[in-house]
């Protein structure tokens, strides 16, 4: 299909962007990679009147080193950050989860941030950010805000960002040194995760110090999952010890029920997910 | 109408065109390249695949005014006159098509593998294709093709 008619903007730089959000609000919608847009405005599920392409916006390019932080600006696609060396060192996590995010065409033109925005609780980006603290960077004409990843996923395809407001980078802390492993589950290679989990451990000798686990597909946003998170603190990481812990990830949690598979079917694989997931992560 | 300059297959074009105008149809309908194809319209069987800036990216998931100042590279500028590049003369000769519907985003996509990975394993090459969908399922002669172009040229290599 071929989207209704819009008007397109290419601004050169953020402040004539948000400018052009803020004057048409939610008439207005962002355009980087285009990935999740195009699909969007294709099958006519969204018509903005203006489609704002900030892929050309030099200051949105890059990642760059904070001392002890990686950002990662708007414009950054999937395969930037897959080639970062800065991300393969300190944010393996988010390395592996990337290389899970549909297929290379895909990765070769989306973007994180872009992923990031449009909030699809089955997007593979959302629980890697989410577990590593990631603090989201928004720009609106009245200046620069930052939300932590927390905050930031409201609900379905709903974040922070308000009308009139840029998501301009993401900036997530270092986890050098940390395991990390994302497991993801699906029928079909390059399709959406039916559910993900994501896992980075800092080990000390054979003893899981710190664990963090995020989960994709397991409600409205990505979750954290804190209460397992604090029961592996101090457990070894054997699959004696987290089997019964993991079990537990998906307690409390609504995930969606479609032909892919139940709540409960859904929160069986999470259990199962998050044991292979945080044992990767802590090398056993 | 926006105005856009794409040079496509080593040409050129400057062309007014709606901004909500797909590349895919772009490059079909205004420049003739009808080599490049629709299939699913949904940004999922890859047949659509051309390079933009050297890399492969699915043309019906990206705007025809997002091409401008950009390179295109389509599967009619692949080959060098009647000369086939080493992986268009391996599907050919491995039997890679039947309907022949998946090929030229087959071939583009594979040509974006192997100028990552000039030496693919047999994993790297399914996992790499994995956005490109045959619906007639024909699956093992393409990566046959593939990891043999692959031979092809690394042996073209050594001997150069």
């Amino acid at each position: 299909m071929i989207p209704v008619e819009f008007d397109y903007a290419a601004p050169a730089t953020v402040q004539e962007a948000v400018a052009l959000l803020a004057e048409h609000g939610d008439d207005a919608k962002v355009l980087a990679g285009g990935q999740s847009l195009l699909p969007v405005l294709r099958m006519r599920l969204n018509a903005p009147g203006v489609v704002v392409d900030i892929s050309g916006i030099e200051e949105l390019k890059g990642i760059t080193d904070e001392g002890d932080a990686i950002r990662i600006g708007a414009g950054a696609t999937y395969q930037d950050v897959l080639d970062s060396p800065l991300v393969s060192e300190h944010l393996r996590l988010l390395h592996q989860a990337v290389s899970e995010v549909a297929d290379p065409q895909i990765r070769h033109r989306g973007t994180l941030c872009g992923a990031l925005a449009h909030a699809d609780p089955a997007g593979d980006v959302g629980a890697p950010v989410l577990a590593l603290d990631g603090r989201m960077v928004i720009r609106g004409t009245a200046g620069e805000r930052t939300v932590g990843a927390e905050e930031f996923f409201v609900d379905i395809f709903e974040t922070a960002i308000g009308d009139g407001e840029l998501l301009t980078a993401v900036v997530i802390p270092k986890h050098t040194g940390w395991g990390s492993h994302y497991a993801k589950f699906v029928r079909v290679s390059h399709q959406w995760a039916i559910v993900g989990v994501a896992a980075a451990v800092r080990a000390e000798g054979g003893t899981i110090a710190e664990a963090k686990v995020g989960l994709t597909n397991m409600g409205s946003r990505p979750l954290r999952a804190a209460a397992v998170e604090q029961a592996l603190a101090g457990q070894p990481a054997t699959e004696e010890a987290l089997g019964a812990i993991c079990a537990r990830v998906g307690e409390g949690t609504d995930p969606p029920s479609d032909l892919n598979g139940q709540a409960d079917y859904r929160r069986h694989v999470a259990g199962v997910l998050a044991r292979r997931a945080v044992l990767a992560a802590a090398g056993g | 109408m926006t105005r856009i300059s794409v040079r496509v297959d080593g040409v050129t074009y400057s062309d007014e065109v709606e901004p909500r105008t797909l590349l895919v149809h772009y490059l079909r309908e205004s420049l003739g390249k009808t080599g490049t194809v629709v299939g699913c319209d949904t940004s999922n069987c890859g047949a659509c695949t051309v390079h933009l800036d050297g890399r492969s990216v699915k043309s019906c998931n990206v705007l025809a005014v997002q091409a401008d100042g950009h390179e295109v590279t389509t599967i009619e500028g692949l080959a060098d006159g009647e000369t086939l590049t080493p992986l268009q003369e391996a599907f050919r000769d491995c039997h890679a098509l039947q309907c022949g519907y998946c090929t030229p985003g087959m071939i583009m996509q594979a040509t974006d593998l192997l100028r990552e990975n000039p030496s693919p394993d047999e994993a790297y090459v399914r996992q790499h294709m994995e956005g490109n969908l045959c619906r007639c399922t024909g699956y093992h002669n393409i990566v046959k093709a593939v990891l043999q172009a692959a031979g092809a040229t690394a042996t073209g290599g050594e001997q150069a």
